[in-house]
């Protein structure tokens, strides 16, 4: 039965083609507008690693100022400061630990064709590659000895890879970067995690770094970070007091592989916090925070208000566009009354009809919502156009295109309830007496 | 015309008239916020930077290594950039106003404050800075040469004489003459304070939407020029104002000289301060572009829905429009009949809207900290227009109804 409705719904949608095409469209551009702005919604709040995101944990320490919070909502602040970050290191509490801020330096190329050029990398620790498992294509990150010896060792990303050398394995190859000769130790693959996660301090879309090279090198070479630097006090002159200093340049993460690890690392936080505070230090009252990736990324509230807001009125559209639907099929099927009365008198049950009826606004939704897919790439286009750096999360994943269909097919089919129900409750007897 | 019957036959399908009224509320509600969203995004795009956009652009170097020489490498920049035909002026910067990046600091009026009275944008520059950003000095004067100093890196030492914006002075110094009052921007009691020596028309800061201090909106307008060199680091920036219409033939050969006159540097950052603004407003242009879209396809689908539904009425009524006609009703009261209709229909739909609109601006406002409420003004405008679109949607089908030939009504079929 399932196919004869099938084709009577075709037939059916066949003889008026315009009232068709306007219920399809309508359905279309509804579903459209609402799937362009969920996807954005969807992949930039989505899960960026989920096969680690409960482990791994953001450190914030209030360190600020005792006179007035770091922010107006009374947070504390989203980096930490030289001392806290070379202090947890030491401890070495968590099963991972990393400090890391963002550095910048002419790359010098040795082959004369390729200009120098300036390149945004991060200086961390050896533990990052494991704890954010950016995927290698040659050699793998420097080691632990590395770190403490300050080694001039670097590791390349899969594009300054393409720059310098071709593409080609570059591990043991020099690169030279502001007058300093280092070592290629390994060379990622492509690496685009959809929202930049482990450093939302200057825009949660922006590009993956160029290079990574050790933090301590990094610090030895009195690099300044290329990030965001608050001090709620003026520090002395010279680097090393700027190290001292209670300015907040640099991220902090930790890799806890079990709840109780996590319980310990907070209790050792706070107890660290509360040793700062007998040597003057952490004057605020104590608010110490561990957030896992999915708490960081809403508590930095990456999704920007502007997509919340279209995500909003384009549902209305949408509700808009059902409603239109409604009114349509509502308008075909009063016009069916006399086929309908003439399958009734011909034995068909009530249900049999509600049946074929559901199955043709169903098929209008399959028809909508195709095209609404179409459209929704469209839009998404269109989107990455406007703002030319969502190239990572304005995209269909194949949940989203799902999504799309069975939204589209439920959307129509709630539709023609109403319709239907109106059109099967025509007496037979009343339609058969006159033509 | 009689509005009764009307009415009484309406009231008979509530169905249809509840769908297309929903309709005209919702399409009201929507479309009068989206509106209201493009006009306060418009207006913030256009607030002006108080420098000359027109024929500024931005240049920067930045040296290889430590044995870079910084100092001189401002000092023979300037020197030719200052020489070439078509440039006005050349200042040493750190940053321009919607940057997005720069440098900010607390102001306070006594040195030994616990917390800031307020927070200012920090720009550095020589004395070609007034001239360089196109400011207009409105008190006091600029800087002299012998008053530039240097910075030296992580330093915490400022100049003794400042210039402000005028609406920091205001902040600052309500009603008095701000000239040859001091201030504190080092945020250190043992540091000396600072003097103002002069005070200019307007300099938005680097982050124009972002920057509000202590629920103070007007605080992207709280800028500061500081008298000071920075050549720490390997980093030289330059603010270069052209003659009118020179700006980008300049932009090209300001790049080559400087590529040029020294190699051992890489030059980047050439980009005009309108290109700047651009990427500044980027989210806010899309956001205008997206609602503009949402509310042509929402006009569209509900014009579209309305002479549907009326052509579906005039299909069902064909046989009673035939018998009015043969009992002597004109075709121009049968267009009217249908047109009366819609405007009772809409009308409905529109009060119904009313609420809606403002239900959607409250759920609007509670969702972001500026918006406002919608002005009553747009409700009006919005009833027009839905009125009007309502009757040009219903004019082909009435037309059509209006044609029905009396002989219908006495026919069986």
């Amino acid at each position: 039965m399932f196919a004869y409705y099938i084709e009577l719904g075709l037939r059916s949608l066949k003889r008026n083609p315009v009232l068709t095409a306007l219920m399809v469209l309508g359905i279309a551009l509804g579903i459209a507008a609402s799937m362009t702005s969920l996807t954005l919604f969807h992949m930039m709040g989505s899960d960026p690693i989920p096969s680690k995101s409960t482990k791994l944990h953001y450190v914030q320490l209030d360190t600020w100022d005792p006179n007035q919070p770091f922010d107006e909502e009374g947070n504390a602040p989203d980096q930490v400061t030289y001392r806290d970050a070379q202090a947890l290191m030491e401890a070495g509490k968590a099963d991972r630990q990393a400090a890391m801020y963002k550095v910048s330096y002419p790359i010098q190329p040795e082959n004369p064709e390729v200009k120098p050029f300036l390149a945004l990398g991060r200086a961390t620790y050896s533990d990052f590659f494991p704890m954010f498992e950016p995927p290698f294509r040659y050699g793998g990150a420097w080691d632990h000895g590395q770190d403490s010896q300050h080694g001039r060792v670097v590791v390349l990303s899969k594009a300054t890879n393409e720059k310098l050398f071709g593409g080609a394995d570059s591990v043991g190859k020099r690169v030279r970067m502001n007058d300093v000769d280092y070592t290629v130790v390994g060379v990622l693959d492509e690496w685009r995690p959809r929202v930049k996660f482990y450093d939302l301090t200057n825009g949660s879309l922006n590009d993956p770094e160029e290079f990574y090279m050790p933090y301590t090198t990094a610090i030895e070479l009195k690099a300044n970070a290329s990030g965001n630097n608050q001090c709620w006090k003026p520090s002395a002159s010279g680097w090393d007091a700027y190290l001292a200093s209670e300015c907040v340049w640099q991220q902090f993460w930790v890799e806890l592989d079990s709840p109780a690890k996590l319980a310990e690392y907070r209790a050792f936080l706070d107890n660290y916090a509360n040793e700062q505070k007998k040597l003057g230090r952490f004057q605020r009252p104590l608010n110490n925070h561990l957030y896992d990736v999915r708490e960081w990324l809403e508590n930095q509230k990456v999704v920007p208000k502007d997509v919340q807001i279209q995500v909003g009125l384009s549902f209305a559209f949408l509700l808009v566009c059902l409603i239109n639907t409604v009114g349509l099929l509502l308008a075909k099927f009063t016009r069916k009354s006399g086929e309908i009365g003439l399958r009734r008198a011909l034995g068909a049950s009530k249900p049999q009809l509600f049946a074929q009826h559901l199955i043709e606004a169903g098929m209008v939704g399959v028809t909508g919502g195709v095209l609404g897919l179409v459209l929704t790439f469209g839009g998404l286009a269109m989107t990455r156009m406007l703002y030319d750096y969502y190239g990572n999360v304005a995209r269909l994943d194949f949940s989203m295109v799902a999504t799309t269909i069975l939204l589209s097919i439920f959307a129509a089919v709630l539709a023609g309830v109403y319709p239907t129900w109106r059109a099967c409750q025509v007496a037979p007897a009343a339609q058969l007496k006159t033509q | 015309m009689e509005i009764r019957p009307i009415l009484s036959a309406l009231m008979r399908s509530k169905v249809a008239l509840i769908l297309i009224g929903l309709q005209i509320a919702l399409t009201l509600a929507i479309v009068c916020n989206a509106l209201f969203i493009i006009r306060q995004r418009m207006d913030t795009m256009g607030r002006p930077s108080g420098m000359d956009e027109a024929n500024t652009f931005t240049v920067a170097s930045f040296g290889f290594g430590d044995s870079f020489n910084t100092k001189n490498a401002f000092t023979e920049d300037l020197a030719l950039l200052r020489g070439l035909p078509g440039v006005k002026d050349v200042s040493p910067m750190n940053t321009v106003p919607m940057s997005q990046s720069g440098w900010s600091e607390g102001v306070s009026l006594k040195a030994d404050q616990k917390t800031a009275t307020t927070s200012t944008a920090i720009y550095f520059v020589d004395e070609h800075g007034l001239d360089a950003y196109g400011l207009r000095l409105v008190a006091g004067r600029n800087f002299k040469p012998e008053e530039i100093t240097v910075r030296d890196a992580r330093s915490s030492d400022w100049p003794p004489v400042l210039m402000v914006t005028r609406a920091l002075a205001e902040k600052l110094f309500p009603g008095e003459d701000a000239v040859g009052k001091q201030i504190n921007i080092s945020g250190d009691p043992s540091k000396p304070m600072q003097t103002i020596i002069g005070v200019i028309d307007a300099l938005q800061v680097p982050w124009p939407e972002s920057f509000i201090v202590n629920g103070d909106h007007n605080a992207p307008s709280y800028s500061t020029l500081v008298p000071q060199m920075t050549p720490y680091g390997t980093r030289t920036a330059y603010l270069v104002r052209t003659e009118p219409g020179r700006r980008d033939e300049l932009m090209k050969t300001v790049e080559q000289k400087l590529t040029d006159s020294n190699h051992s540097r890489i030059v980047r950052n050439i980009k005009s301060i309108e290109a700047i603004r651009a990427e500044c407003y980027r989210e806010d242009r899309a956001m205008m572009i997206i609602l503009l879209t949402v509310i042509v396809c929402l006009l569209t689908i509900t014009a579209l829905g309305i002479v549907g539904m009326a052509s579906f009425w005039v299909t069902q009524r064909t046989k009673q429009i035939g018998t009015r006609r043969a009992l002597g009703a004109t075709r121009g009261a049968i267009l009217r009949y249908f047109l009366t209709e819609n405007f009772l229909i809409t009308s409905g739909g529109l009060a119904l809207g009313a609420l809606l609109t403002y239900g959607l601006s409250f759920w609007l406002m509670a969702h972001q900290q500026e918006a406002k409420l919608l002005p009553w003004h747009y409700v009006p405008v919005g009833f027009v227009s839905l009125w009007a679109l309502g009757q040009l949607a219903v004019l082909g089908p009435a037309t059509r109804a209006s044609r029905v030939p009396p002989a219908v009504a006495t026919r069986s079929v």
